[in-house]
């Protein structure tokens, strides 16, 4: 059931990202929402739910482009297995440490993506810091907002309903 | 881990056509798009439809203004066009402007930021092959590089993969425009002692084989000299590859392509 839901989510993030946003939000085509749901699958479920979904998405992911398959799969199983880590040896509930998180899985995923294509002389990337570094504080913002929507939607509806119950009492 | 390095090893060394792998998982997830696209078009479609009845007036005199200009601009390209037939007419060239395009609309933007890339919904059904020139009225967009049955993946010129035989419209001065996977693109290969200034227009030159003459790539915007024997210039492309809906992938093969498949038949 659970893996279910992770296999709709990574499809999920691909269709809104491929389709809806890369299209009509000027910019968000830097985005890499499926890389924000492989870490946010390793921060809530662990490394190895984060190792195989970063297999699955970055497998898809790759051979959705023009690229290898398997260097977008192997960069994001890394940085699923490591951010589940990082998500069972430290506290990770609050904005400011999951920001950093997610920052940083994406400065790993650029620099095993972009390290891996370089060594293997199939594509230059240039000096692409800047873009880098702008792509992680994008992901990371959207990581945030999406742990912040997951936790806060349910306790919403929960509350919605206790108090539609007070009103018909 | 083993497994994705022996997956990346052998897609390195091979030399045959598209992997299994990816015009499977291509041609599945082209129809998940195609059903995502269309209902968000018809939703949007529905709502600028809406948005635009509030506005009906001011654009409907806007647009007759413009009409009024274009049917000046109109009488004036006839008679440019006529003199040009009669031109040609007199120096018996083969009218090679007459494209055979078709027209596709725009289901799905890149799967990774890394890669610049376009899904459109026309396929090898509809005739559309590798390595086709992908076209929009602005200029040029790109190739296509994967057609599945029903649709196709299309490599955009600033993918950091993408290049294109080019030269500047007004001193004739040939180089090669490549992707940068940002907004710009860079024309490599121009002489150090080429005529170049900024604002000059960059038009294709054909002789890639695979995108039509004289189309155009974009502007210059800047020219440094590198202390090499060639130039550094960056090109602002024509296209805004943000807001493409609709494209023409060009069905005529080039006159390079003609001839490199005549000499391997």
């Amino acid at each position: 059931m659970k893996a279910a839901g992770i296999i709709l989510a990574v499809a999920a993030a691909l269709a809104f990202q491929q389709t809806i946003l890369a299209r009509f939000v000027r910019g968000a085509v830097y985005l890499d929402l499926v890389l924000v749901v492989v870490v946010y699958v390793a921060l809530t479920s662990g490394p190895v739910a984060g190792l195989l979904t970063g297999t699955f998405a970055g497998l898809i992911q790759d051979a959705l482009t023009t690229g290898v398959i398997g260097i977008g799969g192997l960069a994001k199983t890394l940085v699923g297995f490591l951010a589940g880590i990082v998500g069972t040896q430290f506290i990770v509930a609050q904005p400011v440490p999951r920001f950093c998180v997610f920052f940083a899985a994406s400065l790993v995923h650029a620099v095993v993506f972009i390290g891996l294509y370089t060594l293997l002389d199939l594509r230059h990337f240039g000096t692409p810091y800047a873009a880098v570094v702008g792509q992680a504080a994008g992901n990371a913002a959207v990581g945030v907002v999406a742990f912040q929507l997951a936790e806060l939607l349910p306790g919403a509806v929960e509350r919605r309903r206790a108090a539609k119950g007070r009103i018909r009492r | 881990m083993l497994g994705h390095i022996l997956l990346i090893s052998a897609q390195v060394n091979s030399r045959s056509g598209v992997p299994v792998l990816e015009a499977v998982t291509f041609g599945v997830f082209a129809e998940v798009e195609r059903v995502i696209s269309s209902g968000f078009s018809s939703v949007r479609r529905v709502w600028s439809g809406y948005a635009g009845l509030r506005n009906l007036k001011s654009q409907n005199d806007a647009l007759t203004r413009d009409l009024e200009a274009a049917q000046i601009a109109l009488q004036q390209q006839r008679a440019l066009a006529d003199r040009t037939r009669s031109l040609e007419r007199l120096l018996d060239l083969r009218d090679r402007s007459k494209l055979n395009t078709l027209a596709a609309e725009i289901i799905a933007a890149g799967a990774t930021p890394d890669f610049r890339t376009l899904t459109i919904d026309k396929g090898s059904r509809e005739g559309v092959r590798a390595d086709m020139a992908v076209i929009a009225p602005a200029g040029v967009v790109g190739r296509v590089v994967m057609p599945s049955a029903r649709a196709a993946k299309v490599q955009l010129l600033v993918d950091r993969n993408a290049a294109a035989g080019a030269l500047v419209e007004r001193s004739r001065a040939q180089g090669v425009v490549t992707g940068g996977g940002d907004d710009r693109l860079r024309m490599d290969y121009v002489s150090e002692v080429a005529d170049v200034i900024v604002g000059d227009l960059v038009v294709t030159s054909g002789i890639d084989g695979i995108y039509p003459k004289g189309y155009v790539i974009g502007q210059v915007e800047s020219v440094e000299k590198s202390g090499t024997a060639y130039k550094t210039i960056t090109v602002k492309p024509a296209v805004d590859f943000t807001s493409l809906e609709e494209v023409l992938v060009v069905l005529t093969p080039t006159p390079a392509r003609e001839t490199a498949v005549g000499s391997v038949e």
